[in-house]
């Protein structure tokens, strides 16, 4: 059984954003990367279902260089192989899952694993379009997931609740806070990791399907205002609410 | 001169422990603290992650990383928790670190093994009520009888004496003070009641009395009347760990102090456009920088085997000396709240004071030094 699991490198989340020159993109001058925060609980699902039902796990990344420093925290965390597909390119959703699709299909792997979303552009896209092209079964938002032969039962999040879903192989799987608590890289997965070649590859050109006309910050956040200290501020609290926000 | 860079797999050493501090050690540092115990649990995961063992080789069960890769472990994990560093330091850099030293290889593969991977855990003992500073001074006997050695004596301050499955301990014979390995499971071995400390109160620190403790022969760890020497070496690696929790301890409380003084307003501006407070912030940095120079740079030379006992000495006493004025300032800059229990504060600016004590004194350390300087005539 082959495990595949796509894994982006993105952003930290506690790193200030700003828009660069061009207006179409960020900054990314002084910017930390990090492995995509749900992409963590996509490896430590693969490695947990090769754990239980053996195979091999391979990482894939699309990218530049910069992606080998998420690639290798994978590798240390156990993950087996690595493929890099090199680019400079800015891809959209739907470039970004042809491209992997082809990858995952070469790898020829039966349970693909994605994070339910890249914390750097937050489309939420590419698992589920992935599986179309490839024509997979898919289940996303994925907070738990048992694998037994063929037979795949997912518990997904929605509104207020649990959907429990059940499908077959091949499958691929977005996964979300909550499946498992993302391993450690031990000591020696960072030695082993020295010792994984990451297989580099030029990806197939693709045109995206979107075009990014700008990029702008949200408007800054309006200070708080204080307009009381004691139940003698509702009344006021009350009109304010209505009138002004018109939230009641 | 190259470049002061880290490699790859030292750089996602420091990013794993890092995580692990954030997420495992700093949300229960201040329960620690008050409850004066390391929670085993926490024993286990750091052992199941390698850190017991970072520094030996892959063959002995360690990680592999050497000295630097242990400095870099220790500066992260005081960060969160000096009583922690000082539980590591004194099982890995010391009490494991005799055995890895001096041990052969029977001794390695059955002692350090399991030291190394975190099944077991080590103590140090060499300090006894006489013999502090002067240690040469210790009384606690070995003599043979028959295949055995029986022990007899009493330790004082022994960091993880009260945890410890196997123990390092220096003992006089007919030849000279030696050092031997005893299981702590050996009929004769007790630890006494942990000290109550003014800080480091997670690592408990016991008596420990030897009262005809036997063990084989095969457990003495050297040649006989050599086991001052390898105390000492020993300690060279000590006091370069602890210089680099000392530092890791000082960049945590530099941040927090930049951290405080952008945020605090007093007179209508952050109290960080105060000159008074930015000339804290800058010799905090400056001795940061120092200490992480001189951490990592005798770290390199001890992996490559070089003797570093003058130049750890330096960094014990520097980085200790350091660390001091480091959660002195930090205190100051906090104000009133650098004196309450609600910040983590109070507590580095407790624990941080043993450093200038244990593993030999400040006083003692600048004795080491200024034999070396004396006999190298100045010429350093
Ligand atoms: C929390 C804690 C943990 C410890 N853990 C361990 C451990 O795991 N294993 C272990 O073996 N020991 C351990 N020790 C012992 C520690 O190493 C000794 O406390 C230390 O070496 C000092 O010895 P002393 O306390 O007897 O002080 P003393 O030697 O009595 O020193 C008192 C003062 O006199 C000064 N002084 C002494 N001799 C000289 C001199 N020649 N010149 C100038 N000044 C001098 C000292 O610097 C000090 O200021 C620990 C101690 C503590 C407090």
């Amino acid at each position: 059984m082959k495990i595949a699991v796509c894994l982006n490198h993105v952003p930290d989340t506690a790193s200030k954003i700003s828009v660069g020159q061009d207006n179409q993109s960020i900054d990314t001058s002084g910017v930390t990367f990090v492995v995509n925060p749900y992409d963590e609980f996509a490896v430590e699902e693969a490695l947990k279902t090769k754990e239980k039902v053996g195979g091999d796990t391979v990482v894939i990344s699309l990218g530049n260089d910069n992606n080998k420093e998420s690639i290798k925290k994978a590798l240390a965390m156990g993950v087996d192989n690595a493929v890099l597909l090199k680019t400079n390119e800015i891809y959209d959703s739907l470039s970004v899952a042809k491209i992997l699709a082809n990858e995952i299909k070469t790898q020829n792997a039966e349970i693909v694993f994605f994070g339910k979303q890249s914390v750097d552009y937050d489309n939420g896209a590419v698992g589920q379009m992935c599986a179309e092209l490839l024509g997979y079964n898919s289940v996303s938002v994925v907070v738990g997931l048992e694998i037994n032969g063929n037979k795949v039962r997912a518990e997904r999040e929605i509104e207020g609740g649990r959907e429990i879903v059940e499908t077959e192989l091949p499958v691929v799987i977005t996964t979300q806070k909550g499946l498992n608590e993302p391993r450690y890289a031990s000591l020696k997965g960072i030695m082993a990791a020295k010792k994984k070649i990451i297989d580099e590859k030029i990806p197939e050109n693709c045109s995206n399907y979107t075009e990014t006309i700008s990029m702008k910050k949200p408007p800054a956040k309006q200070p708080g205002r204080i307009i009381g200290t004691d139940a003698t501020a509702v009344p006021e609290l009350i009109r304010l609410l209505k009138e002004e926000v018109k939230v009641i | 001169m190259n470049e002061f860079a880290f490699t790859e797999e030292q750089n996602m050493l420091r990013s794993m422990v890092r995580d692990f501090v954030d997420n495992e050690i700093k949300p229960i540092a201040a329960k620690i603290d008050t409850e004066e115990k390391i929670p085993e649990n926490l024993i286990k995961k750091l052992g199941e992650l390698g850190l017991l063992g970072v520094s030996f080789p892959e063959e002995y069960g360690g990680g592999g990383f050497g000295e630097v890769g242990y400095c870099i472990m220790q500066e992260e994990i005081a960060r969160g928790c000096m009583s922690t560093a000082t539980f590591i330091g004194a099982h890995q850099s010391i009490g494991a670190n005799v055995i890895y030293l001096g041990g052969n290889e029977e001794q390695k593969q059955k002692y350090l093994v399991p030291l190394a991977k975190g099944e077991k855990i080590a103590a140090f003992c060499l300090t006894e009520a006489q013999a502090g500073s002067d240690s040469f001074n210790l009384k606690t006997r070995a003599h043979p009888d028959g295949d055995e050695w029986v022990i007899n004596g009493e330790k004082l301050w022994i960091t993880n004496g009260g945890i410890a499955d196997i123990v390092s301990v220096f003992a006089r014979t007919e030849k000279g003070i030696t050092a031997f390995i005893v299981e702590t499971d050996r009929p004769g071995f007790s630890a006494g009641p942990p000290e109550k400390k003014m800080g480091i109160k997670g690592s408990t620190t016991n008596p420990i009395t030897f009262d005809n403790v036997r063990i084989p022969k095969e457990n003495m760890v050297g040649q006989e009347g050599r086991g001052f020497i390898l105390a000492m070496k020993t300690l060279d690696a000590g006091r370069l760990g602890l210089g680099a929790a000392c530092l890791g301890a000082s960049k945590e409380l530099l941040e927090l102090s930049t951290r405080y003084a952008k945020q605090r307003k007093q007179f209508d501006t952050t109290i960080a456009n105060f000159q008074a407070i930015q000339f804290m912030l800058s010799e905090m940095a400056s001795l940061i920088y120092a200490m992480e120079s001189m951490v990592y740079r005798t770290a390199v030379d001890y992996d490559l085997k070089k003797d570093i006992s003058h130049q750890s000495a330096i960094v014990k006493l520097f980085c200790s000396e350091s660390l001091d004025k480091i959660a002195d300032y930090a205190v100051q800059i906090h104000g009133g709240m650098g004196y309450s229990r609600e910040l983590p504060i109070e507590r580095f600016y407790r624990d941080s004071r043993i450093n200038r004590i244990f593993e030999g004194t400040n006083e003692i350390q600048k004795g080491i030094i200024a034999r070396y300087v004396l006999k190298k005539n100045g010429k350093l």
